[in-house]
């Protein structure tokens, strides 16, 4: 049976378990559910579990290891002449193997004995079926992809067998110690309980998983390009990957411009997103009135649903474009000579642009840290006849500040990981330098641009996007564990 | 006026109330939340240098009444004042009024202590700070000093001035606040259940604090301890239903009540 075919008649069965479970609970207790520990249907909900659990578990196994096993034995199985060439031809010559085990699946008997032992009549054979092959299978291959199809075929019925008889064993074995005093409902929620744990450590364990293979990879740069030249480096200047080329092709792959343009670029969305986003919180939190925050908040909550790379479009269209404009305008004013000083992609474009992008965050979180100031302080310093703005400048926000830094320390490492604004309108130069109106670059972009294309994935060229990304992970990261430290501080003084 | 004997204070203070001065004159005050009618024609006097305490069963309204008189409910949505109440003669509800400089003159002291999270020193010195009262930092000192002193908090935090105000007991958080409000120098302050949130120890002292106070401010306290009501205050008004029922001498009050219901409450036949 295949895979899904299996997943099928276990729901069924766990179905039917349900519910004969249920009956025999009910019949057991003469019909009387008051006289059972728990309530019925938690003892047909136990026998379901004892049933399809362990064949699931049984059944996930037997998919992993059996490949692995058959897999192995193929390869045991190639000719002494296969097995002495590379790493990569095995792969090649494994591969045809596959597809021709796959292709002859398709074929009928007759149409195998037809083609006999004639290679290049069976690709062709196989390619009117829609299984293309690579180049024409050699004799050893054929019977190798035979032996495949056969252990295969033997692997997947007694995988079948074996799941159908623990799902049994387990619905048999619970099905006998139904009774009156057995807790059903104690084992049923362990189970829930368990899942749950199983669903939360997989956010964990993904992560892991993720910084693992930044870390491998990163790894990899580093045997490569030593870490100095990287995190110290001043020139970004990666070349091309070009096979065969050998290490003398590999550019120059220094981090610091790169680095340099995120923060600029950083630096100036926060200087338009905190003034904006502080006072509209202070606006929404102490001034607005019941009815104009339940409407004007959902609509400034409405500029942190818009894709980055609607904002993007904004930049590179819109907002690009018209200070390129205005800027030769000016320059024409004072100079009489029509040109721009500010190019159309550039730190300020890309920063102004995010900075929209993140005042919803600077001033929602903020809104609710200000918020969350006790009102017996603000009756504190209102009774002693301080005006409203009095009590907000010098009560209300100093109590508040803590929570607040926090709030835009987390905001500025959003700004350090955006993406997709800065591809579009920050540029691609990697330089260095001040003038908030020339094009900078990013980490993100970088990762980006090194990541994208037709690259082999074993060139430091490609490599350094895993080094750059596990760079920007730790910044991140440090920023968000200091927030959420100051945050947590914060909440003890009024706990 | 520390310095003076007991019995000498209150012979002058009995003088005074002989004199009838009140302080703040509350006409035929009604308060609305929204539709909701809270308070019913209200006619109640404050007498200077006073205690003058409000009791009555929970949502009658006293602490409603309290905060009239300073227009903190003007802090809260939907509030609507009608009436007249007058401090020195002059209309609190005034358009001329400013509600800021009528908040200096009438303190108040919170139910939960509220200080600042800021230090000691600081807490006291925000009032004269915003009012700008001290010409200078030894000005400041002084005040700071006399208001703590006033507030009997000076011998247990002097060595701690630049200390968080959080960080002491919430005794002595609740007589901080109170030497917070005596620090701007009003005239009169009003206090919401100032004892609530406290043990029986610091209810004394606060209570003793008050005793004190008397010869410098007038007093309002709202109260729900019938016996602190009868330790503190010299009047005492009662109110039920958002009406007040009767204001009375509080000794008269305490054994003699005029109404029927003001009897009922002081015994626990009901509230």
């Amino acid at each position: 049976m295949s895979t899904p075919l299996i997943l099928l008649v276990l729901a069924i069965f766990a179905i039917v378990c349900y519910v004969v479970g249920t009956r025999r609970a009910l019949a057991i207790a003469g019909g009387l559910s008051s006289r059972l520990h728990s309530r019925q249907g938690y003892y047909g909900a136990f026998v379901a579990i004892c049933a399809t659990v362990p064949a699931a578990a049984v059944l996930v196994i037997w998919l992993i290891a059996s490949p692995l096993y058959i897999n192995s034995t193929i390869h045991d199985g190639f000719p002494e002449e296969v097995k002495a060439q590379s790493e990569a031809q095995q792969g090649l010559s494994f591969g045809m193997v596959n597809s021709l085990a796959r292709g002859m699946d398709v074929l009928t008997l007759e149409e195998i004995d037809a083609v006999g032992a004639n290679p290049a009549e069976l690709r062709a054979a196989l390619g009117a079926k829609g299984v293309p092959l690579a180049g024409d299978p050699e004799p050893w291959m054929v019977a190798s992809a035979g032996d495949l199809n056969a252990m295969q075929k033997i692997s997947n019925r007694v995988m079948t067998a074996i799941v159908l008889m623990v799902a049994l064993a387990g619905a048999g074995l619970s099905y006998v110690r139904i009774a009156p005093r057995f807790r059903a409902r104690n084992r049923v929620e362990k189970v829930i309980l368990s899942a749950l744990v199983l669903a939360s450590s997989i956010a964990i364990v993904t992560t892991i998983g993720i910084v693992m293979s930044m870390l491998t990879e990163a790894g990899h740069f580093f045997g490569r390009v030593p870490a100095w030249e990287f995190f110290f480096g001043t020139v970004w200047d990666p070349r091309f990957a070009a096979a065969g080329a050998g290490a003398a092709s590999d550019g120059q792959f220094g981090l610091i411009p790169l680095l340099a343009g995120t923060l600029y670029i950083g630096f100036v969305a926060m200087l338009v997103a905190v003034p904006v986003g502080l006072f509209s919180a202070i606006y929404m939190s102490e001034y607005a009135s019941p009815r104009v925050r339940s409407i004007a908040k959902p609509l400034l909550e409405v500029l942190a649903g818009i894709p980055t790379i609607v904002y993007g479009f904004f930049a590179l269209t819109s907002v690009g474009p018209f200070l390129r404009d205005i800027s030769a305008q000016i320059q024409g004013i004072a100079t009489g000579e029509y040109a721009n000083f500010i190019q159309a992609q550039s730190v300020l474009t890309a920063g102004f642009v995010m900075g929209i992008m993140l005042i919803p965050y600077v001033s929602s979180l903020s809104d609710d840290i200000i918020t969350a100031v006790p009102r017996a302080l603000r009756d504190g310093s209102l009774g002693l006849g301080a005006t409203k703005s009095e009590t907000i400048k010098k009560v209300v926000m100093p109590a508040a500040l803590p929570g607040v830094v926090g709030a835009l320390l987390m905001t500025a490492s959003r700004a350090i990981g955006e993406t997709m604004i800065v591809v579009l309108a920050a540029g691609v130069a990697a330089r260095m330098q001040l003038n908030p109106f020339e094009p900078m670059t990013t980490v993100t972009v970088k990762i980006v641009s090194q990541l994208t294309g037709d690259l082999e994935f074993t060139s430091p060229q490609t490599l350094v996007a895993f080094a750059l990304g596990i760079t920007l992970f730790a910044i991140t990261l440090c920023l968000n564990i200091y927030a959420l430290f100051i945050v947590r501080k914060y909440r003890e003084q009024y706990e | 006026m520390n310095m003076m004997s007991e019995a000498a204070v209150e012979k002058a203070l009995d003088k005074k109330m002989n004199d009838m001065s009140y302080k703040m004159i509350g006409s035929d005050v009604s308060v609305y939340y929204g539709e909701k009618r809270a308070l019913f024609d209200v006619n109640l006097n404050v007498r200077e240098n006073t205690v003058t305490a409000l009791i009555g069963p929970s949502g009658c309204g006293k602490s409603t009444f309290l905060r009239t008189l300073n227009r903190m409910n003007d802090t809260i949505e939907g509030c609507r004042v009608t009436g007249k109440i007058t401090l020195d003669g002059d209309d609190v509800y005034d358009k001329e009024i400013d509600v800021v400089e009528l908040r200096a003159r009438v303190g108040m002291v919170f139910q939960k202590p509220n200080p600042f999270p800021k230090s000691i020193y600081e807490n006291i010195a925000y009032g004269p700070r915003i009012h700008g009262l001290a010409r200078n930092k030894a000005d400041m000192d002084q005040i700071v000093e006399a208001s703590l002193q006033r507030a009997g908090l000076w011998t247990e935090v002097k060595d701690r001035l630049h200390e968080g105000g959080t960080g002491l007991s919430g005794g002595q958080q609740q007589r901080l606040c109170i030497a917070r409000a005596v620090a701007v120098s009003p005239e009169v302050i009003l206090m919401d259940e100032p004892c609530s949130a406290l043990d029986p120890i610091a209810t004394a002292k606060v209570e003793e604090l008050i005793h004190e106070l008397r010869a410098n401010y007038t007093i309002v306290i709202v109260t729900h301890s019938m016996q602190q009501a009868a330790r503190v205050s010299q009047r005492t008004a009662m109110f039920h239903l958002g009406q007040l029922v009767e204001e009375n001498d509080t000794d008269k009050m305490f054994t003699n009540p005029d109404d029927q219901r003001t009897q009922d409450y002081i015994m626990g036949r009901f509230g």
